[in-house]
């Protein structure tokens, strides 16, 4: 159901690794639970962030909720798409509606991430709560 | 510990529209049932219904009902006629407001106040404090169920359901007549700032109403529709949220409901203060206010001008029908001007707004 090339954090946010560059964007069970995203508020470009630190802010007609950072490092891009269309974050979650990406500056902090089945794991496990 | 949440007749009904249910003062009503921006564009261009039972019906009766309730409200239910409405404050010794309700008079001895859910217990407190012979006072709120149907096609949908002549039904007026069969209040009153009903049903019955009554509003593509709709419909419209934009610490005046205060029509509690502020003049006023930028503006945010802080944010959100950003905030008097510059501070950061006219939305006539 989570595309297995991707790595999770418990807050819902995705890592996708092209080499030394990390892309983050939140997954689709987040987004469906946040619905009718309206407004993505994202870090300026060259930004030193720290795993697990919020990066952003995702809101809905109703709430904002904290972007976490799933590796240390430097913002290299943002997507700028999302400043017009936030609403890319519900179609697309792991393409389109990706959030920013970042140059990291320790690749071990990405095996402290949960794999695909991990991550759906855990969603099962909270939805049975 | 979490206190075991109130549920409305309707629950089941929602648990299988899939309703996403969330505690509200209490109660576990459902927030949105697909997306709140696509309920609340159903209900400005078409039609939705929504289940608002929590509200409170406290029944007043008895030859001193309208003395009380003349006592107790700014506004002036003596002007009322059988089957009509008053939207009125209900205000303390100082002016502030208690609860905001509305007044239905059955008869010169029968009465009907609608109160907000987080204040039913609160009211029936003060209004026994306030209360003499020769009136009854009666919580309804539990035997009764309340349903909406708002929208432009709101009047032919009901009217699918009804002998009652529905065109007959003129805004704030009520009647009492059967739908799908059921005896039901039929009050053409709401809070979208859209053509609507209200229907009052009793709790037992409520169940078989919300089946006929949604089923007709899907036959015509219309929403059920939740709390977040809810409250960006009233929002657009600059319909006050009690609890957010009016409590005890704010007056009719202040909050814009000036039209609400019958300041000559005999003595009712708050009365003295109102007319001393309204002479002297009120230094601040609820405003309402569009962001000039992509954020968004929520409840306690700070306002600005320059480097002052100048007031808080009382409600904020996107306005999906005027696609961009909203809000209401108590502005001192100099710095309300219409499209007065403020700003906004969001996660410490300030960003540009503009005062501008209310309501933010109106309706097609």
């Amino acid at each position: 159901m989570f595309p297995a090339d991707l790595k999770y954090m418990e807050s819902h946010e995705w890592a996708r690794r092209e080499g030394d560059i990390v892309g983050v964007g939140v997954s689709d069970y987040a987004q469906a639970e946040i619905q009718d995203v309206v407004y993505v508020e994202l870090p300026e470009v060259g930004t030193i962030i720290e795993q697990h630190q919020a990066f952003g802010v995702i809101e809905s007609v109703k709430a904002a909720f904290d972007l976490n950072t799933p590796v240390s490092g430097e913002v290299v891009e943002i997507n700028e798409e999302l400043e017009d269309t936030p609403e890319l974050v519900n179609e697309a979650p792991y393409e389109a509606g990706w959030m920013i990406k970042i140059r990291m500056s320790d690749s071990g902090e990405l095996e402290e991430l949960m794999s695909a089945s991990e991550y759906q794991a855990m969603i099962e496990t909270e939805e049975n709560e | 510990m979490t206190e075991k949440l109130n549920r409305t007749p309707l629950y089941q009904a929602h648990k299988q529209l899939g309703g996403r249910l969330i505690e509200f003062g209490g109660w576990e009503m459902p927030v949105q049932y697909s997306s709140i921006i696509d309920e609340h564009l159903a209900v400005r261009s078409n039609v939705g219904i929504f289940d608002v039972s929590h509200m409170g019906e406290l029944e007043i009766r008895g030859p001193e009902s309208l003395s009380l309730i003349q006592k107790l409200i700014a506004n002036d239910a003596a002007k009322l006629a059988n089957g009509q409405v008053l939207y009125t404050p209900m205000c303390t010794e100082t002016g502030g407001i208690v609860d905001d309700l509305l007044v239905y008079r059955f008869a010169a001895d029968r009465y009907m106040l609608v109160v907000n859910a987080s204040n039913i217990e609160k009211d029936l407190e003060w209004i026994h404090t306030h209360s003499e012979t020769g009136v009854e006072v009666e919580n309804r709120s539990e035997e009764t169920a309340l349903v909406a149907l708002q929208g432009r096609n709101a009047p032919q949908c009901l009217q699918t359901l009804t002998d009652v002549n529905i065109a007959e039904v003129n805004y704030y007026r009520f009647t009492e007549g059967d739908v799908a069969g059921i005896p039901t209040i039929i009050s053409r009153t709401g809070y979208t700032g859209e053509i609507g009903f209200e229907l009052y049903v009793e709790a037992r019955r409520a169940a078989d109403l919300w089946a006929a009554v949604y089923e007709a509003t899907n036959a015509i593509g219309g929403k059920p529709v939740g709390l977040g709709a809810r409250d960006t419909l009233r929002l657009e419209a600059r319909l006050c949220l009690y609890g957010n934009d009016i409590d005890e610490t704010t007056t009719p005046l202040e909050a814009g409901l000036r039209w609400t205060v019958a300041f000559d029509k005999g003595s009712f509690i708050g009365q003295e203060a109102l007319i001393r502020q309204d002479g002297e003049g009120i230094k601040r006023r609820l405003m309402g206010f569009q962001m000039l930028d992509r954020s968004i503006a929520r409840a306690h945010h700070a306002v600005y001008h320059k480097d002052r802080r100048i007031g808080e944010v009382t409600s904020g959100a996107p306005a999906p029908s005027l696609k961009c950003n909203i809000g209401l905030a108590y502005l001192p008097i100099e710095k309300s001007k219409i499209n007065a510059k403020i700003e906004i501070e969001i996660r410490g950061r300030r960003h540009p707004a503009k005062v501008v006219r209310t309501p933010f939305y109106q309706a097609p006539i």
